[in-house]
């Protein structure tokens, strides 16, 4: 009885040591294949050039056009969800409460942050059609908002929620008003947190290939106009992997190494920094 | 009442990090009765509880140095069987944490995982002791609803009657009251009194009154060192040590 | 002094109303995507009876014929697959991180983790070109690969390796991070006292977990399972670039697929010309977002409910 109570344990044990191997194997699979079959097409033309004539082909360019492009339209897209994810991180933390509101509020960000990013592509795809907008930079800005704004909502919540309640009450108590007190006290405090939110969303906005597919199209040129097409990143992976010569499949790889070393930075940075400056804030 | 202690606690020290919480404690516990540990809080009432079924080392960054010995052995030696040692040592703790499973299953827990639990003698297994914690009545109709469902008072009944079915000798209860209204934590009380005479009972309160209803010895911490233990009516109405004396007065903790 | 506290009420009243407004508004977006792709899909929803669209196996746009069914069956194959991979593996290691890991290893798995949640779908996508794909190729062609074929969905007649096993598996690696994460934080908010009372019945480690801790915990753990299954549902790059995109129902692991959201990201060029394209494709971006926000729904619900009642 005894001896097979611990065989159980054991085993089980064993299980969860071969699916932790498992988890972090293949996830450092992926940097790895990244790594190994990105590095050797990764030249400073690549990253430095737009396409020339006869690029698909594999001549002489590069994706630089895919790189401003991207950091183009996550940029945008970032900056139009912070303005409008900043009032309702504040609206949760000062002028709701507790009440059902907020967490309807809450609830509703939730499920958008479920949401796939095909459906906020066809989404605003179609608002782009009844507007008259054809698939341009600020179409692509639109889509990725909609994928951000959860993520930051969330991101800045979790901010607020770190602030010890004690510190808003001192300020109401002094006579400040509860916009005074988000303004001059919230955001004071949680600036490490929405910072990390930003980062975070950018990094989700720069990656993302699904809802821009449609809205942001894809060009050749230097972003010029909100109103033209603007290449990105993982569609320029996308589209060049798609191609039959091994050359520019190459070159995908090497794309794809690019995104993914923004992307992991992005991240590790907002990680560093959150930890980094959440010392400072009063708890 | 017993000859030889039925734990004996010798030059225990507990380090939680760098802060020590407790200080070369050696202390005995007389086998029967109820042994009560009194001391202001965090003087390391519940870390000498929770060393004597090692759930100490459960939590963390913990230091143990010295030896607690049960009829004589060493639970710290290497070869001892954590389990066996939890399975020979019940705990009650302050505030009732029913398992999520019915009430039923609850009192079946323990003499389930330990195989001593026949199928034909199971209902028989859970009234006896409902009855022994006094919830019998209370439940019987309803054995197949969940724990959580009970009210405080009742849930803490029923982990007495969850410790009691793995029939330990020892029941180590730290602040068992402490979670209760005045009178579900009387029928602990009246339960405790009664299951004195089949076991040893170690109570870590800090409810002096209850000490004094309940305790047959008093073992007394001040900042994690022993001051005074001893028979309750000793240690009451003429302690030794001028501390324990200002403590009971109520003058310091 | 009064002219100047008036005018800061008016701002705070002023802000109090800006934000409440905005709150709702962006709230509502999820209905509104809802309502506009509802408007767009409204033509084919009212000119077909919905059993035909759901269940039917022809599409072919130029004869007006839409039927989901072989793109249904696409998404629902390759994600069930990936679940039946992802949730064992995700599990254990969540269990083994909340309740097992050294303090050490947990402060370099658990950051690894999170940061690998933000790794774009493309790359996923190219790594399974790279790696998965060549790999399901290899076993469809070796020894093994022609013995299984004899058991059912293990028939090997797509010998291309582009399959619904390569999109199961691209996908169950997508959402490690998604549920590891989630369900790690619900064991670890088990009550302490819990797991010590059964600690304190002399029950090991493992039958705590077992009978006490997992029961205690289901609810989240499923919340986190469906968490991760409806991202596998609605991920469109990675699964597009290696399930081969054959509009089939899928007979076996070794079979192409063509799930919905590959279907909507591959056609959305092309639809202005034909009729009711548009508005079936539009449709299933629909399908897609009512399967998601239900499953998304229930399982925030019941993660808010424990959140709140612990």
């Amino acid at each position: 009885m005894k001896r097979l109570r611990r065989l159980e344990e054991y085993l089980f044990r064993f299980l969860m040591g071969l699916s932790l191997v498992i988890v972090l194997g293949s996830l450092m699979l992926i940097l790895g294949t990244m790594l190994w079959r990105g590095l050797p097409s990764l030249s400073l033309a690549m990253l430095t050039q737009v396409p020339k004539g006869g690029y698909y082909l594999g001549e002489e360019g590069g994706i630089l056009n895919a790189i401003v492009g991207s950091l183009c339209l996550a940029g945008g897209a970032t900056l139009l969800a912070l303005l409008l994810s900043l009032p309702v991180a504040i609206y949760l933390h000062t002028y709701a409460g507790c009440s059902r509101a907020a967490h309807l509020v809450r609830l509703a960000m939730d499920v958008l942050w479920g949401i796939p990013s095909i459906v906020y592509g066809a989404f605003a795809f179609t608002i782009m059609l009844w507007i008259g907008l054809r698939a341009s930079l600020l179409g692509g800005i639109i889509a990725l908002a909609c994928l951000e704004l959860p993520i930051i909502v969330r991101g800045m919540d979790e901010a607020f929620r770190l602030i010890p309640s004690a510190l808003s009450e001192a300020s109401y108590a002094l006579g400040a008003t509860r916009f005074e007190t988000a303004t001059r006290i919230l955001l004071r405090q949680a600036t490490a947190g929405l910072l990390t939110a930003v980062l975070l969303a950018f990094g989700r906005g720069i990656g993302d290939a699904a809802s821009v597919l449609f809205t942001a199209g894809y060009t050749d040129r230097l972003p010029d106009s909100l109103l033209r097409p603007v290449a990105s990143l993982p569609l320029a992976v996308f589209f060049q992997l798609g191609t039959p010569f091994p050359a520019v499949q190459q070159r995908a790889y090497a794309a794809g190494l690019v995104l993914t070393v923004i992307v992991l930075t992005l991240s590790v940075v907002a990680r560093w920094l959150s930890r980094r400056l959440m010392h400072h804030v009063v708890r | 009442m017993g000859d030889r202690p039925h734990i004996e606690v010798q030059g225990l020290s507990v380090w939680y990090g760098g802060q020590q919480a407790l200080k070369d404690v050696s202390v005995a516990f007389p086998a029967h009765g109820i042994t009560a540990v009194i001391g202001p809080s965090g003087c390391g009432k519940t870390t000498l509880l929770r060393s004597m079924n090692r759930l100490l080392e459960t939590s963390g960054e913990v230091r143990i140095s010295g030896r607690v010995l049960l009829d004589g052995t060493d639970i710290y030696a290497p070869k001892v069987d954590v389990t066996e040692i939890r399975t020979r040592i019940g705990l009650l703790a302050s505030k009732p944490f029913p398992l999520p499973m019915s009430i039923y299953d609850n009192v079946l827990y323990g003499p389930r995982i330990h195989g001593l639990c026949r199928r034909d003698n199971a209902d028989a297994t859970v009234e006896r002791y409902l009855r022994a914690a006094d919830l019998w009545e209370e439940v019987r109709d309803r054995l197949q609803s969940p724990a959580h469902a009970l009210s405080t008072g009742q849930q803490q009944r029923l982990c007495l009657a969850r410790a009691l079915a793995v029939e330990p000798e020892v029941l180590l209860c730290d602040e068992p009251t402490a979670a209760l209204d005045p009178i579900s934590a009387q029928r602990i009380e009246d339960l405790l009194r009664g299951l004195k005479r089949h076991m040893t009972i170690i109570l870590v309160t800090h409810i002096l009154r209850q000490a004094r209803r309940l305790a047959d010895f008093v073992v007394f911490l001040w900042l994690g060192e022993l001051v005074e233990a001893g028979p309750a009516e000793q240690v009451f109405n003429n302690p030794c040590n001028e501390r324990t004396r200002a403590y009971l007065m109520g003058d310091i903790g | 002094m009064e002219r100047r506290l008036a005018f800061r009420r008016l701002t705070d009243r002023l802000a109090g109303c800006s934000t409440t407004a905005l709150s709702a508004a962006t709230s509502l977006l999820a209905v509104a995507i809802g309502l506009v792709l509802l408007a767009r899909a409204w033509p084919i929803l009212t000119t077909r009876p919905l059993g035909e669209l759901l269940l039917s196996t022809t599409w072919k746009p130029l004869q007006n014929a839409f039927g989901y069914y072989p793109f249904i069956m696409g998404t629902l194959c390759v994600t069930g697959v990936a679940m039946v991979i992802a949730v064992p593996i995700c599990l254990l290691t969540a269990v083994y991180l909340a309740e097992y890991a050294p303090r050490r290893v947990y402060a370099v798995v658990k950051p690894l983790i999170d940061v690998s949640a933000g790794i774009p779908s493309v790359i996923f996508g190219i790594w399974g070109v790279i790696m998965v794909v060549p790999f399901v190729q290899r076993i469809a062609s070796s020894e093994i690969g022609r013995s299984l074929s004899r058991l059912p969905f293990f028939q090997i007649d797509n010998p291309t390796g582009y399959s619904v096993l390569a999109g199961g598996i691209v996908l169950a690696i997508m959402v490690f991070p998604v549920i590891i994460s989630v369900a790690e934080e619900v064991i670890r908010a088990v009550p302490v006292g819990l797991r010590e009372a059964s600690w304190a019945l002399g029950a090991s480690r493992w039958e705590t977990i077992k009978y006490v801790v997992l029961r205690h915990a289901a609810p989240g753990v499923l919340a986190a399972v469906i968490l991760g299954f409806s991202r596998a549902f609605g991920e469109t790059m990675a699964v597009m670039m290696v399930v081969g995109n054959v509009p089939q129902v899928p007979r076996s692991l070794f079979d192409a697929a063509y799930p919905l959201t590959a279907l909507i990201a591959n056609s959305y060029g092309e639809m202005m010309s034909i009729p009711l394209y548009d508005a079936a494709l539009l449709g299933a971006a629909l399908l897609l977002l009512v399967v998601v926000l239900l499953f998304n729904l229930s399982a925030r619900l019941v993660l808010m409910r424990i959140a709140r009642y612990g």
